[in-house]
Formats: structure tokens, C-alpha cells, sequence
């Protein structure tokens, strides 16, 4: 399977407009379920004008939020697909720049020293491309989500040491949370990166941030975690907006790898309730839009 | 709890009638900042063109798209989505925004700290709350951009909207040194070791 590069680029340019717009299913699901378990009054009618916002942004075809976020792109390239690696970079690179000047929607990127803006959502390193390989047969799939910076600004790692054990990572998770408050316009989704190297950790924990509502950590043992840990932060009280409230987090979703036998490094990644995405997937029958 | 429809420029006995838990609806004038806008005039010595005082400030920086001028885009500047930004890094703003400028509402998510909350009470003023991550919805209460200055930081201007029931917003600090966040918080720091013990943490 051979890929077209300008389908790429274009795909690559839909898919920030469609991601800024439309909300995933799962995460639409995800505010059902809040609404329908909250006990405060204050917090449901919180949630109810959050709900209330995805259908105008629907209604009106206008962004959801107004954060357009940093631009990320996971590529999985499957079997059999034959695609120059650089070519691709800079494909998706043009469709984000396209993106932004078509629609004219705000860029949101500076260079981190002269903060000068290149009103394109792109800059050094920006947009952040990465590519990884799937299984698959013959089939290319981009993922985007418009990362924003509310919930970003709210992110550690902490490299525990192994006397301290699992409980470090609970601790650090519940202590995240209450440090976060407000100012990552909960609910969200707490994504926890445990073990491997700090930056890998940290990697883990965007991952786990921004994956979809609904799935489990495929390491049993993460798995269990999410479940524990999902439950002792909704007893927080932070709730929607950090205003009060048991909604304080739709879930929390953990990625494990392996460390050295030194190390027990966790880090927090959180995504906001604007939990956007936007994918789309290459096969030899023609290009599908999804979440 | 009560509810206000104000209309900015305000008095200071006006926001200091506001309290925790009230609510308010916008109309008229409502000036955009942030990060940028703020670091420019308060470190960088910036000065604006416009009478901030009496005002409400949001912090914001809209996705707007460039137009021709004209009646019902007098800045040149269509509204395309606008909504509210963490508060929370612009902390230090708040005193020389109401002491210098003569702002009386700030317009925000996540929340001021105590230092803000003490600017209120001095000063008076007040924080409101809008729901963060809502733009599609705030957009549809923004009549216009009116005007814009200090444009060279787009899209971190000074805006100035025009805006037609902007709210309900929940009064969130007040200047009688209620704060919503400072209770949220203490009341989650007092169930942490609740927590900690439901996850069997030693």
C-alpha cells in the first residue's frame, strides 16, 4: 500500500479543525455518566452548561474551546504500508499550518524565549509528530489532539525510589489532583505514567491522558490502579471546575513500562474536559474520519 | 444569594454588594487580557489607550478572524470563538490591574490566590466565574469586537467586546474575603487522608 502525501496534508489540516469541533463519543459518554452520579447541585448545573457547550459548538459549527491547543499527531504506520518517513513529517507539518491560516482559527504556539507567535500553530519541534507501528496490514492511522495548555500547565514527575513503593505513586496522584484544583478545568481525565526512564514516564503519562474513555491499561497491574485511583480522587470534592463537587475526574488512566531496579518514577499528564481528538485511517478502500 | 444584571463601568460600592455564591449577568463593555497583554503594561511599562476604570476584565485571547472595518466590525475583527483562559498565571496582575487601571471584575476559570483575594477586599473588587472550556457558548453572548489596542501581542491585545448577557456568572471571590477556591480547597485537603487510606497507602 502506497500512501499519497497530499492526502496526508489534507487529512492532516481536517483533522485539527474536526478535533477542535467535535467531541469523541466516549467522552460525551463519560459526561452522561458524571451528570447522572453528582450530587451537588452547583457542580450538575456545571456540567450541564459543559454539555450545553458541545452542542452549540455542534449547532454552530464553532470551536469548542477556545485553547486550539499544541498540536499533536501519533502516527501508526501498519504492515505492508510504504511511505517516505520524512515526506510524512512534513506533510503534516503543511496541513497544520493550512489549518490554521484557512480557518483562521488562533495559533497558539511561540518560540519559548522570544514568544514571538508564527500565527501557524507551528514552531521548533511544533507540531509534535510521533510515529510508531502497528500490526495492522496495510493500513496508516493519524491521530490528532489539540493539546491545551490549562490542563498541560498542570504536569510532574516525581522520581520516588523503590523503598517508597506503589504508595508513592498513589500518594503523588491524590496530591496532583488537589495541587491541580481548578486550573485544569475539571473533570478531567488524570493520566499516570509508572516506571520506565523519566522522559518515557512522562510520555506514558500523555498517553494515558488522552486515550479514549472506556479503555484499560493492558498491564493488569495498571489496571487495577486505575480503578483504585479513579475512586479516591472523586472523593476529593475538587469537582467540576474546582468549585465543589464529585466530579472531579471522568477516570483515571495509567500506563506502565519497565524500570531500573533503582528507580519508581511517576509522572501526571491531565487532560482537560474538552477531551478533543480526531483520527484518521489509510486503507487500500480510501480514508475513514473517526476518534 | 442573589443574582445582579450590571452594566460596566461600575461604582465600588456596586461590587462590594457582590458576595460568594451570588450571581451576575454582563452587559455592554467587557476588556479582554492576558499573560502577554499584562507582563507588557505592568513589567514593560505599556500603556493602553483605553479607561479600564470601573471595569470588568476577562482573561482571554479569542480566536478572531481579520475583516474589513465596518458597522458591525468597527476593530476589523470578526468574533470566531472566545472564551476564558486559567486565571491562575496571572495572579499578580490583579493588584496593579485595580490599583493603576482602576479595574473592579475579574472575569476568569480555576481561580485567584490570597493575594488576589486581599485586592478585592482593599479596593474593592471581585472574581466571577465562567465555566472554562465553554467558548462555543460564550462566543453566542459576544456582540462584537469594538476595538482592540496593543495589537502587535494579537492574540494576546486588549480587546474590547461588546457583549449581551454575559453570564450567569457565579461570584466566586468577593471583597469580604469569601473565596470559593480557598473553601474547595481546604475541604479536599481535609479528605486526603481519606483517600490515601481507601488506597491502602501506609
Amino acid at each position: 500500500m502506497k500512501i499519497d502525501l497530499r492526502q496526508i496534508e489534507e487529512a492532516a489540516k481536517e483533522l485539527y479543525i474536526r478535533a477542535l469541533k467535535r467531541l469523541p463519543p466516549d467522552v460525551k459518554q463519560g459526561f452522561d455518566a458524571l451528570a447522572k452520579s453528582e450530587t451537588d447541585a452547583g457542580a450538575r448545573r456545571t456540567l450541564g452548561t459543559m454539555i450545553r457547550n458541545i452542542a452549540v459548538a455542534e449547532d454552530t459549527d464553532n470551536l469548542l474551546c477556545q485553547d486550539t491547543g499544541i498540536p499533536i499527531y501519533n502516527v501508526w504506520i501498519g504492515r505492508g504500508v510504504e511511505v517516505d518517513g520524512v515526506a510524512l513529517k512534513q506533510a503534516i507539518r503543511r496541513g497544520c499550518e493550512r489549518s490554521t491560516r484557512e480557518y483562521s482559527f488562533r495559533s497558539s504556539i511561540v518560540h519559548p524565549t522570544t514568544r514571538v507567535n508564527e500565527q501557524t500553530s507551528c514552531g521548533r519541534g511544533v507540531p509534535i509528530i510521533n510515529v510508531d507501528f502497528s500490526e495492522e496490514e496495510e493500513a496508516l492511522v493519524i491521530e490528532m489532539v489539540p493539546k491545551g495548555s490549562g490542563s498541560e500547565n498542570n504536569s510532574w514527575l516525581r522520581m520516588a525510589i523503590p523503598a517508597e513503593g506503589v504508595d508513592a505513586v498513589k500518594t503523588f496522584v491524590i496530591d496532583c489532583v488537589l495541587e491541580a484544583g481548578g486550573k485544569t478545568c475539571p473533570p478531567t481525565i488524570v493520566g499516570v505514567g509508572v516506571g520506565g526512564t523519566a522522559d518515557l514516564c512522562v510520555h506514558l503519562a500523555k498517553l494515558a491522558a488522552t486515550r479514549a474513555l472506556g479503555t484499560r491499561c493492558d498491564d493488569p497491574e495498571g489496571a487495577r490502579l486505575e480503578e483504585e485511583l479513579g475512586q479516591a480522587v472523586n472523593m476529593l470534592g475538587v469537582g467540576p471546575q474546582g468549585l465543589g463537587g464529585d466530579s472531579t475526574a471522568f477516570a483515571v488512566h495509567v500506563e506502565t513500562a519497565a524500570t531500573h531496579i533503582t528507580m519508581n518514577p511517576v509522572a501526571v499528564n491531565m487532560q482537560c474536559h474538552s477531551a478533543r481528538r480526531a483520527r484518521a485511517t489509510f486503507r487500500t478502500s480510501g480514508l475513514e474520519y473517526g476518534y | 444569594m442573589a443574582h445582579y444584571d450590571l452594566a460596566a463601568p461600575l461604582t465600588e460600592g456596586a461590587v462590594r454588594k457582590l458576595r460568594v455564591d451570588d450571581t451576575v449577568t454582563l452587559n455592554g463593555a467587557l476588556f479582554g487580557i492576558r499573560d502577554a497583554t499584562q507582563i507588557h503594561m505592568f513589567d514593560r511599562g505599556r500603556k493602553t489607550r483605553f479607561d479600564l476604570a470601573g471595569h470588568a476584565v476577562i482573561h482571554t485571547a479569542p480566536n478572531v478572524k481579520k475583516v474589513q472595518k465596518s458597522a458591525a466590525h468597527p476593530a476589523g475583527y470578526a468574533p470566531l470563538c472566545i472564551g476564558t483562559t486559567t486565571s491562575d498565571r496571572m495572579e499578580r496582575f490583579t493588584r496593579p490591574l485595580m490599583q493603576q487601571c482602576g479595574v473592579r471584575l475579574v472575569i476568569g476559570k480555576g481561580g485567584l490566590r490570597e493575594e488576589s483575594l486581599k485586592a478585592f477586599g482593599d479596593l474593592g473588587g471581585a472574581y466571577l466565574a465562567i465555566i472554562g472550556g465553554t467558548a462555543a457558548l460564550e462566543t453566542t453572548w459576544v456582540e462584537s469586537i469594538e476595538d482592540v489596542d496593543l495589537d502587535d501581542l494579537n492574540p494576546e491585545s486588549l480587546w474590547k467586546f461588546r457583549v449581551r448577557n454575559f453570564g450567569p456568572l457565579l461570584v466566586a471571590m468577593d471583597s469580604h474575603g469569601g473565596s470559593l477556591y480557598a473553601k474547595v480547597k481546604s475541604a479536599a485537603q481535609e479528605r486526603r487522608a481519606a483517600a490515601l487510606r481507601r488506597l491502602g497507602v501506609r
